[in-house]
């Protein structure tokens, strides 16, 4: 049973890896000090007085079956090298080299617990990602890893979830599932690399390609209006969207820390350069390459005249009017929203359900259905 | 309303207090002892007749009755013709009845489209209201009741018929000598919660049936045969789809995720509504690709999930299953057949989508077919589904039809204190070298959360991966994946039991059936049997793998015919009969097929093994012996059209 310790799901009775098995119950601290093996956890109100507490206890604990034969070793410091797996497979030059970078940072930064990461993706070239996270993850069918995201979301409370992709998965067959996310809004972080193409597949039309732009479906020129992601994102009713771009690091850095750290579904569209198939698009963003890397000015409510000409995140309109603006537009964080998430909204009808329940167990549950049917 | 609203006194207190089997003295009717009735309920889909229905269905799930119900329902949003027909029987009850015994027509339509199902000398009872027979074709007993009447006399008011089921429920329980009481209790139970009015209301229509005096027209009233059941546990009374989404949450299924169609719907209804109970979710989705990408990621997430849906929903599902066929991951995906192909024949039965279940999805993507035989089987099915799943970390197919979903049928309580399954993942830390789809051995998927102790994390994929769950053109590495997706069903195949013949062990035909033609394949053979043929029946609940050892029945029989929903094909085999012939190298496999929409009936069966035999018998009746009259009274084309089916 020590070795199931960690299956048990109540928050103040879970394995602390200090090199020796402990277990905690509310104010009673007990470890078990080499290959003891808990037999039986009682649950219920222990003795007040502490060493009685231990040895009411003790008496659940036995030593007499084999111990397991995993040493959990303790944790030690998340660094980029443990996080780090396969070579990148992009081109040289590609921007979701940066992004990757970027986000190996964050996760050092943030010191998470390294079994608890799920990097996720559809196809394309970006949705390789999670190939070079070395975690727990999944690499999808195209366009669907919203879906399969909002899963391991809705289930896991305890995991970190983000999702990785590019404009044709997320916006072209995957388009329906994001406004749906969104709405939902279920908790995960989606990062979409937009490079306005299709690379994988060798320079087709995107979603995201620009009118004119010459592809191999579009000989003549693209035709067709491209998807606004911002303008997508907030008509769907995601609760975190921002924008930025693949050369502006800290930016990145800044965003995905950010979105992270929101409840609920949190959309970044980070501008990635294909060198291959579409080159310098993103240039007119890049003050290297003579263009400009607009920032948006959040409001900080200090009362101040200059306030009143920064954007208020939380207005929807305001976010939209800046979606609006003539490529490359601005950068940061269009709107935010603590509008409550799926996830939140449906552990609360299962707590009132349980409530109502009783804590019956699952056989008395559906034994009692059954009663009702004969 | 009538100022009274107290609830009405019976009339005949003897048969109030009496035994529920017992056969009160009754000076109006005779009672006619019998073991099996068909009784078909034919009206509008409004009238409500699936609720009286349903009632009779539970009373005698709750009399120990074996029962049986078979409805149609119109694919239009709210009216149309409608049936219900309940078999209640003190025997063994297979299959819903091909005549009956007992006919309620409301309408002058339900009279003319139904009369021709209703056995010679069975009883018509009609609205007089509505109907007009020909009182001149003198093969039945007519039983005239002004029913619309009577039920706004007795209720009050014009409830626009509202109430006129529950008369006819009362009725009939008077002529089948019911027990009233356990009825009233069950009407009183089904509207508890809503307005005590309605209870009332509908308490007073039940009664002003069974006040009616029937004996007027009819000379005697019924008695089943009085049950002592040997087995301790309770019956209980559900439909297909319910024990299916019941199976699953005894299965340990807590997650799951879905997108409404007939007849897949009421699974996910019920799961949506009784999951949170339980700590668990099941979402609707946005389309069925999102409800199999859900569902996925749950099952990724280490809570084995369900998604489902009719044929259409499970098209757009298949690339994701064969993802979860690739990566490895446990799903169980519930088909509830409807008739076919695009939007078909939504509320009809087919079974049309085994091949789809087995292969449809794009490469060579291993899943596990199991099929359910009748309602009590979706129970089980769910959980050996469930088990299979796991065990091998693969997808399952669970398929269902729209009979097993919309029937009902009574059958004993499961043990549920043996059966239920604990639905937490395994989040143990794992030794280094792990390795996510080690060649050597059939693994399982470890969820995210799990420590793996050297550091080294599983990435589970959609390309083709090497054990460590890379990705990798090698060939080699292709081909010796291929076998280890493919192996864990050819393991699978040897632990599945090989299932027993029903019948006669050897001899000249073996029928071979799988889903919901269960019940009446094997009336079939009953039947066949009583009239000197020797056969014997097979069913199959695991189609895909088949179990190991199934050549060894086939070489005792002459021929081996497939009875199956669906069409024989361009080579002229049902789907099953082609896997069978792939799998055995046998051409003394053939088969049986149709595509009609509706159930077999066991003549049906019969007429088609047996071209040309079995013509004048006019269905297969419980009540009746069974050698036919030398009369051609049935549809000869039509059994000959079946009969071409057999290859």
């Amino acid at each position: 049973m020590a070795n199931k310790m960690s299956m048990l799901p109540a928050p103040n009775l879970s394995p602390k890896e200090l090199g020796k098995y402990e277990l905690r119950i509310s104010d009673c601290r007990l470890q078990i000090l080499g290959s003891a093996r808990v037999s039986r956890v009682i649950f219920g109100v222990p003795p007040k007085n502490s060493l009685s507490a231990i040895k009411f206890f003790m008496s659940e604990i036995t030593t007499t079956a084999p111990p397991p034969t995993i040493e959990i070793p303790s944790r030690e410091k998340l660094t980029k090298k443990a996080i780090t797996a396969d070579h990148p497979t992009w081109c040289p030059g590609c921007g979701d080299f940066a992004v990757l970078a970027s986000f190996y940072k964050v996760l050092e930064k943030r010191q998470l617990d390294h079994e608890k990461i799920v990097t996720l993706a559809g196809i394309g070239c970006s949705s390789r990602f999670p190939y070079f996270v070395n975690g727990h993850g999944a690499h999808y069918i195209h366009g669907r890893a919203v879906p399969l995201a909002s899963g391991i979301s809705l289930a896991r409370p305890d995991l970190h979830v983000f999702l990785f992709g590019g404009d044709g998965d997320g916006f072209s067959i995957g388009g329906n599932h994001l406004d749906h996310g969104a709405r939902k809004n279920i908790n995960m972080t989606y990062f979409i690399m937009d490079n306005f193409v299709y690379g994988l597949t060798k320079k087709q039309t995107s979603p995201t390609s620009p009118i004119g732009f010459k592809s191999k479906t579009d000989p003549q020129g693209a035709i067709d209006q491209p998807v606004n992601p911002m303008k997508k994102l907030i008509a769907g009713g995601a609760t975190f969207i921002a924008r930025t771009h693949a050369t502006q690091v800290k930016h990145m850095m800044e965003m995905i820390e950010r979105a992270f750290d929101h409840q609920g579904f949190s959309v970044i569209e980070c501008l990635s350069e294909c060198v291959e198939f579409f080159p310098d698009v993103f240039d007119p963003a890049d003050p290297k390459k003579g263009g400009s890397f607009e920032v948006i000015q959040e409001k900080k409510w200090d009362n101040t005249p200059e306030d009143e000409l920064r954007h208020d995140v939380t207005d929807e309109l305001a976010a939209y009017k800046l979606a609006q603006l003539p490529f490359p537009g601005v950068f940061g964080v269009f709107y935010q929203s603590d509008r409550p998430t799926k996830n939140a909204l449906e552990k609360k009808w299962i707590d009132n359900t349980r409530e109502k329940t009783g804590g019956a167990s699952d056989l008395e549950l559906l034994q009692k259905t059954f009663d009702r049917m004969k | 309303m009538p100022e009274n609203t107290s609830t009405p006194v019976l009339p005949e207190t003897d048969a109030a207090n009496g035994a529920p089997t017992g056969a009160p003295a009754r000076a109006d009717l005779r009672p006619e002892n019998i073991q099996d009735a068909v009784i078909r309920l034919a009206g509008n889909s409004q009238d409500g007749i699936q609720t009286a229905g349903a009632f009779l269905a539970r009373l005698a799930g709750r009399s120990d009755h074996d029962v049986m119900t078979y409805m149609t329902i119109p694919a239009t949003i709210s009216g149309g013709p409608s049936i219900f027909q309940v078999r209640i029987g003190s025997g063994e009850v297979l299959s819903a009845g091909d005549e009956a015994d007992f006919l309620v027509a409301f309408y002058q339509h339900s009279y003319q489209d139904h009369i021709d199902f209703l056995r010679e000398g069975g009883v018509l009872l009609y609205d007089s209201d509505n109907v007009e027979p020909n009182l001149d074709d003198k093969r039945f007993v007519y039983v005239g009741v002004p029913i619309t009447g009577l039920t706004v006399e007795a209720l009050g008011g014009t409830a626009k018929d509202k109430g006129k089921n529950i008369f006819v429920l009362g009725l009939i329980s008077k002529i089948f000598n019911l027990d009233a009481e356990k009825l009233k209790k069950l009407i009183t139970e089904k509207f508890a919660g809503k307005d005590e009015s309605i209870v009332n209301t509908a308490l007073m229509a039940f009664q002003a049936g069974y006040a009616y005096p029937v004996g007027k027209v009819l000379t005697h009233h019924y008695q089943f045969e009085k049950i002592e059941r040997t087995g301790g546990r309770a019956q209980i009374t559900m439909d297909g789809n319910q024990a299916l989404a019941y199976g699953l949450i005894a299965a340990g299924v807590r997650y799951g995720a879905g997108y409404p169609i007939t007849p897949w719907s009421s699974v996910m209804e019920t799961l949506r509504r009784e999951l949170p109970k339980y700590g668990g979710i099941f979402v609707q989705a946005e389309d069925e690709l999102g409800a199999v990408s859900l569902a996925l990621g749950f099952s990724y997430s280490g809570y084995l999930a369900v998604t489902g849906s009719a044929g259409p929903g499970i098209s757009l599902k298949a690339e994701a299953v064969g993802w979860a066929s690739m990566a490895e991951i446990p799903l169980i995906v519930c088909n509830i057949q409807r008739g076919g192909p695009s939007t078909g024949l939504p509320t009809n039965v087919e079974q049309s989508d085994l091949h789809q279940a087995i292969y449809g999805s794009h490469g060579d993507s291993p899943r596990v077919v199991l099929a359910a035989a009748s309602v009590e089987d979706c129970f089980y099915i769910a959980i050996e589904a469930a088990r299979i799943a796991r065990k091998y970390s693969t997808p399952v197919f669970i398929l269902s039809d729209t009979s097993l979903a919309t029937r009902i049928e009574a059958f004993d309580e499961p043990d549920l204190s043996k059966l239920m399954v604990d639905p937490k993942p395994d989040l143990t830390p794992r030794e280094g070298g792990f390795k996510p789809y080690d060649l050597e051995r059939i693994t399982q998927h470890i969820p995210p959360g799990t420590r793996i102790l050297d550091g080294k994390y599983p990435l589970i994929g959609g390309l083709e991966h090497d054990e460590m769950g890379h990705p990798t053109g090698s060939p080699k590495l292709h081909m010796a994946m291929t076998a280890k997706r493919r192996n864990k069903l050819r393991k699978l195949a040897e632990e599945i039991p090989v299932p027993e013949v029903y019948g006669d062990q050897e001899g000249d035909t073996l029928l071979v059936g799988w889903g919901s033609t269960y019940g009446p394949i094997h009336d079939a053979v009953k039947m066949g049997r009583e009239h000197g043929e020797q056969m014997g029946a097979l069913h199959l609940r695991h189609v895909h793998p088949l179990p190991n050892g199934l050549e060894k029945i086939f070489a005792k029989y002459k021929r081996i015919v497939t009875v199956e929903m669906n069409d024989q094909g361009v080579y002229g085999f049902g789907q099953l009969a082609t896997i069978l012939r792939a799998r055995y190298c046998e051409p003394k496999i053939q088969s049986v097929t149709k595509t009609d929409g509706l159930t077999f009936r066991v003549k049906e069966i019969l007429q088609g093994v047996f071209p040309g035999k079995f013509v004048s018998v006019r269905g297969y009746s419980p009540n009746r012996p069974v050698s036919g009259n030398g009369e051609q009274d049935v549809d000869v084309a039509r059994a000959e059209s079946i009969a071409q089916g057999v290859g």
